[in-house]
C-alpha cells in the first residue's frame, strides 16, 4: 500500500501519467473537430495520423520511414531542450526559433557557398545560435529587457538574415537552397552505417544518437553539477543568488548562450543531413522552435522525457501528413497535431489536479486511522 | 452561560501529514482583550485562516453570539463584523488615509463618491476612539504608527465587532507600542472584542484579560490573565521552562575585525541616501547592534558591507584588507556571514530542498563539489542531517523538504543553521529571531553568544527593543541613515533608546 502511494507522488511518475492523459485527450479532441468536418472519413483521418509509417505495406517501407520520423526528431530534441535549460533557469526562451534560423543560416552557407567540411558547418552554425542566445542574455542581465521580447525580435532579425545570407546558395530552378548532395557533398553528416539499418534511408546520420546523447548531457549539468546547482538558484531566485556570491549575471548570459547553442545545434544537424533545404522565400521562421515549448513541457521539462515527447509530437506530425486529402483540406494534418500539442500545455495542469486528489485521499485517510485509533482506544479504556 | 462575541469550537484542520489544527477551541466573550499565544507553527496562522474561511475545517463548528455560522470565505467574515489587521499592513502606498479606509466599501451615489460624508464618519470614529489621523496624508507620508491606525480605523468604519491583532507591536517604537495598547483597552472598553495575536509575554501581560495557549496544534489552555505568570505562560506556550535573560559574560573585545569608515550608500526609494557616512567598528568578542525602527537606513546598510549595494563613498575593511569593492563571494569566503532581513528575497531558494539550501554558501567547497565540478550529493545529504539535527530544523520530509514547504521559523532556523555553522569571523545577524518563538529564540541567542565568546565579531540589526537590550554588548541607533547615539544597554533603559531611535534625542 505505501509503495503504491510513493509511486503516484513520484514526480517522473506523474509526468508520464499525466502527459499520456493530455495526449489521449488531444486525440479526442482532435477525432471530435474530424467528425464535425466530415464524419464518414474521420476514423481513417486519426488512425493514419497515429499509425504514421506503419501504414505502408511493406516492412523495408516502414522501416525507412521510421528512419525519416526519427530523423526529423532529431532537431526537435534540440530545441526542446533549448528551452527546457532556459526555463529551469527561470527565463522562456522563445528566441529558440531564430537560434534554429542561424544555426541552420551558418551551416549553409559555409556548406553550399564556402564548401567546408560538416563539422566546421556544424560548429559555425552553433555559435551563432550561442552568439544569439548570448546577446537575449545580455540584454536581460544587464538592461532588464525580458527574454521574450528581445527574443520574438530576435526572431524575425534571424529569420531575413538568413533569407539574406542563403539568397546566393539559391536552386535558380526553385525557391530552396541547392541540396547538398548536389552541391556540397563534403558538408554531408556522416551516417556511420546507419543509414543501412533503416532501408538506406540517407537521413538517418548522427543527429538522432547526437541529439540523444545532448538530452543526457543537459540532464546531468542540470541535475549533477555544480554549474547546474547555480544556474538553477540564478533562475529561482536571482537575489538569493546574488546573495551568496554567484554571479548571477553570468549565469543569465551563460544559460542563454547554451540555449541558443542547443537550438542552432538542432538546425544545422537537420539541414546538414539535407533532409529539407531552405527556402530563401520564407515569411515565418519554422515552427520547430516553437514545437520545442510543446515538447518540453510534454515531456515534464525533463530532458530524458523530452526525447520521447519529441519523438510523439513528429510522430503524429508526420503521420498527419497521410490524411485522405480528397476529404480534408491540406491544413488539417497540421490542424490536428496543434491540437495535440495544445492540449499537451496542460501537463503541470494535471500534474496539480493529480496531486490535490491524492492529497484529498491522504487526508481521509489519516482521518480514518485516527477515528479507528480512537476507538482502540475506548475499547481498550473499558477493558 | 457566558456572554461570547464569537466561539470557535472544537475545530480540527488537518494537512497531508500533519494536524495543524487539533479540537481547538477559542471563545471571545465580548468586550474582552483575549490573547492569542503559541510557538511558530503551533497553528495559531492555521486557525485565523479558518475563521476567515480561507480553510473549512473538518470537525467543529463557528458560532457567532451563540449561533452556529458558516463561513466560506473572507467577504462572509466581514458580514459578520469579523476583521483584523495584518502584520504587514495592506494599505495602498500613494493612496490617502480616507481613499484606503473607505477601499471596498466606497460611500457612492450613482457611481459618484461621496467622500464628505465618509470624512465625516472617519473623524467621528478617530475622535471616539482617540485614533489621531489626518485623513488627507498620503500613507507613503505618514508613520507606521499611523499606518497602523489607518488599519484600525478600516475595521471601526465597517462596523467590525471583532477586531484581531496580528503581531501588531513588531514594527512600533516602545512609545507606539504603549500608544497601541491604550487604544486596544479603550475599543475594549467601548464594547469591541479584541483577538491579539503575539509572541510578546510582556505585551500579553500588560493588555489582555485572557489568553489561550496552542501547541503543536493542540489547545493547551486559557488562563485568566490576572492569576498567572509570564513564566507560567511561557512554559504552557513552549512545555518546558525558558530563560528569558541571555545569560552572558561581559564583553572582551579584542582586534577589529570590521572597521566602517564614512560609508554612504544611495537609496534606491529617495533620491537621499539611504545611510550617510556612518564610521563604526567590531572588534572580536563583542556584539554590536544597530537599532532603530525599520526603514532608517539598516538595510542599506547591510547591503552595503556583505556587498549586495554598492558604496556611494566610504571605506569597508575587513580583517584588515580593503573590501570596499570586493565582490560577495569573497566577502564570504574571507569570513563574513550574513543572516538576511528578509528570508525569502535572499535568505533562501525557495524551490530548493532543505538540504540544497544548507549548502548555499558552501557547495563550491571541495567537500561538495568533485574537481570536475560534480556535486558531491551524499556529502550534501549527510551535512544536511547533521545541521537539521543540530538546529532541530524541523519539516514533512527532512533533508529532501522543499523550502518553500517548511514554516516561516523552521526556514529561519535552517538560514541561522547555516551561516553560524560557516564559524565566521563577522556574522551579520539582522533580525535572526524574526517570527520565531521563545523556545527557538533563546537557542539562537545562545548561539550568537556562543559564537562571540569563541573570539569572533557579532553584528547585530534587530528592531525588537527586548533583543537590542538583552543581546548586545553595545548599541548605536540609526536614525535617517546616521547613527544618532551609542548607547551602553547596562546602563540605559528602553524608554531613553527609544527616544534615540524616534529622532528625539541625539548625542
Amino acid at each position: 500500500m505505501k509503495e503504491k502511494k510513493s509511486l503516484l507522488r513520484n514526480g517522473g511518475f506523474q509526468t508520464f501519467t499525466t502527459s499520456i492523459v493530455c495526449i489521449i485527450l488531444g486525440m479526442i479532441v482532435g477525432f471530435l473537430a474530424l467528425l464535425i468536418i466530415e464524419p464518414s472519413g474521420a476514423w481513417g483521418a486519426i488512425v493514419a495520423v497515429i499509425k504514421n509509417f506503419f501504414s505502408y505495406p511493406s516492412a523495408a517501407f516502414r522501416l525507412q520511414y521510421f528512419g525519416s520520423t526519427l530523423a526529423k526528431t532529431a532537431p526537435l530534441i534540440f530545441c526542446s531542450l533549448s528551452v527546457l535549460f532556459a526555463y529551469k533557469v527561470g527565463l522562456f526562451n522563445i528566441g529558440a526559433a531564430g537560434q534554429y534560423c542561424l544555426g541552420i543560416a551558418l551551416a549553409l552557407y559555409l556548406a553550399i557557398i564556402v564548401q567546408l567540411p560538416w563539422y566546421i558547418c556544424l560548429l559555425a552554425g552553433i555559435a551563432a545560435g550561442a552568439i544569439s542566445g548570448a546577446l537575449c542574455g545580455i540584454l536581460k542581465a544587464f538592461f532588464n529587457v525580458n527574454v521574450v521580447i528581445s527574443g520574438i525580435m530576435l526572431n524575425w532579425i534571424s529569420l531575413y538574415g538568413t533569407n539574406l545570407l542563403l539568397k546566393p546558395a539559391m536552386d535558380p530552378s526553385g525557391k530552396d537552397t541547392f541540396r547538398l548532395v548536389n552541391k556540397a557533398k563534403q558538408a554531408l553528416l556522416p551516417t556511420l552505417g546507419l543509414d543501412k539499418l533503416f532501408n538506406k534511408n540517407q537521413y538517418v546520420t548522427i543527429a538522432i544518437p547526437l541529439a540523444i546523447i545532448a538530452a543526457v548531457v543537459i540532464w546531468i549539468i542540470l541535475d549533477k553539477t555544480k554549474l547546474g546547482y547555480e544556474l538553477k538558484a540564478t533562475g529561482n531566485n536571482l537575489n538569493a543568488a546574488k546573495y551568496c556570491g554567484m554571479k548571477e549575471n553570468r549565469n543569465i548570459v551563460l544559460t542563454m548562450v547554451i540555449a541558443g547553442g542547443l537550438a542552432a545545434m538542432g538546425g544545422a544537424l537537420y539541414y546538414l543531413s539535407d533532409f529539407e533545404q531552405w527556402n530563401v522565400n520564407a515569411s515565418a521562421v519554422p515552427g520547430m522552435g516553437f514545437n520545442g515549448i510543446a515538447a518540453a513541457f510534454l515531456g515534464g521539462l525533463n530532458p530524458i522525457g523530452s526525447i520521447f515527447s519529441s519523438y510523439f509530437i513528429t510522430h503524429i506530425t508526420v503521420g498527419g501528413g497521410n490524411v485522405d486529402l480528397s476529404r480534408y483540406c491540406a491544413q488539417i494534418a497540421d490542424f490536428i497535431s496543434s491540437v495535440i500539442i495544445y492540449l499537451c500545455g496542460f501537463v503541470l495542469f494535471f500534474k496539480t489536479f493529480m496531486n490535490k486528489r491524492l492529497d484529498k485521499a491522504e487526508e481521509k485517510k489519516i482521518a480514518r486511522a485516527r477515528a479507528a485509533a480512537e476507538a482502540e482506544n475506548k475499547e481498550g479504556g473499558n477493558a | 452561560m457566558e456572554n461570547y462575541a464569537i466561539e470557535m469550537l472544537n475545530i480540527t484542520k488537518r494537512f497531508p501529514g500533519i494536524i495543524a489544527n487539533d479540537n481547538i477551541t477559542l471563545q471571545l466573550k465580548k468586550g474582552e482583550i483575549h490573547a492569542l499565544l503559541g510557538e511558530n507553527g503551533a497553528g495559531k496562522s492555521t486557525l485565523m485562516s479558518v475563521l476567515f474561511g480561507l480553510y473549512q475545517p473538518e470537525e467543529g463548528v463557528i458560532k457567532k453570539d451563540g449561533e452556529v455560522v458558516k463561513i466560506n470565505d473572507p467577504n462572509d467574515a466581514n458580514r459578520l463584523g469579523i476583521g483584523m489587521v495584518h502584520q504587514h499592513f495592506k494599505l495602498v502606498e500613494c493612496f490617502s488615509v480616507l481613499d484606503n479606509i473607505i477601499l471596498g466599501v466606497e460611500p457612492n451615489t450613482a457611481g459618484f463618491l461621496q467622500k464628505a460624508e465618509a470624512k465625516q464618519k472617519v473623524l467621528a470614529l478617530s475622535d471616539k476612539y482617540g485614533l489621531q489621523v489626518d485623513p488627507d496624508a498620503l500613507i507613503e507620508d505618514i508613520t507606521v504608527g499611523m499606518q497602523q491606525r489607518t488599519e484600525i480605523l478600516k475595521m471601526l468604519y465597517r462596523d467590525n465587532e471583532i477586531l484581531i491583532f496580528d503581531e501588531p507591536t513588531a514594527v512600533l517604537t516602545p512609545q507606539e507600542i504603549q500608544e497601541l495598547m491604550q487604544i486596544m483597552k479603550g475599543l475594549a472598553k467601548e464594547g469591541k472584542s479584541i483577538l491579539f495575536i503575539s509572541h510578546k509575554l510582556n505585551e500579553i501581560m500588560e493588555v489582555a484579560d485572557r489568553c489561550s495557549v496552542l501547541r503543536k496544534g493542540k489547545y493547551i489552555g486559557t488562563v485568566e490573565i490576572a492569576n498567572t505568570t509570564k513564566e507560567e505562560l511561557s512554559r504552557m506556550m513552549v512545555g518546558r521552562d525558558v530563560e528569558f535573560v541571555v545569560a552572558k559574560d561581559p564583553a572582551q573585545p579584542t582586534d577589529v575585525v570590521l572597521n566602517v569608515e564614512g560609508m554612504t550608500v544611495a537609496s534606491k526609494m529617495h533620491h537621499n541616501n539611504a545611510v550617510k557616512n556612518v564610521s563604526l567598528q567590531v572588534r572580536r568578542g563583542e556584539i554590536v547592534c544597530i537599532a532603530g525602527i525599520d526603514g532608517n537606513g539598516q538595510t542599506e546598510f547591510v547591503y552595503g558591507i556583505s556587498g549586495l549595494e554598492p558604496l556611494k563613498a566610504g571605506k569597508i575593511e575587513f580583517l584588515g584588507q580593503d573590501i570596499t569593492k570586493a565582490p560577495i563571494r569573497k566577502r564570504n569566503v574571507m569570513g563574513m556571514s550574513h543572516i538576511p532581513e528578509d528570508r525569502h528575497k535572499h535568505g533562501l531558494v525557495l524551490d530548493y530542498t532543505l538540504e540544497n539550501n544548507l549548502v548555499l554558501q558552501r557547495y563550491f567547497e571541495p567537500e561538495f563539489t568533485s574537481k570536475a565540478g560534480f556535486l558531491r550529493k551524499g556529502n550534501i545529504r549527510k551535512y544536511a542531517e547533521k545541521l537539521i539535527d543540530q538546529y532541530d530544523v524541523r519539516s514533512g520530509q527532512g533533508p529532501i523538504t522543499p523550502a518553500r514547504a517548511m514554516s516561516g521559523g523552521n526556514q529561519q532556523k535552517a538560514i541561522v543553521a547555516r551561516e553560524i555553522d560557516k564559524n565566521p569571523e563577522l556574522l551579520i545577524a539582522v533580525q535572526p529571531t524574526r517570527g520565531l518563538d521563545v523556545g527557538a529564540i533563546e537557542y539562537i541567542h545562545k548561539q550568537i553568544v556562543k559564537h562571540r565568546d569563541a573570539g569572533n565579531a557579532v553584528l547585530l540589526v534587530s528592531l525588537e527593543l527586548e533583543e537590542v537590550m538583552s543581546l548586545s554588548d553595545r548599541i548605536l541607533v540609526m536614525y535617517e541613515g546616521e547613527i544618532v547615539g551609542e548607547l551602553d544597554p547596562k546602563t540605559t533603559t528602553v524608554e531613553e533608546l527609544g527616544l534615540y531611535m524616534a529622532g528625539a534625542k541625539r548625542q
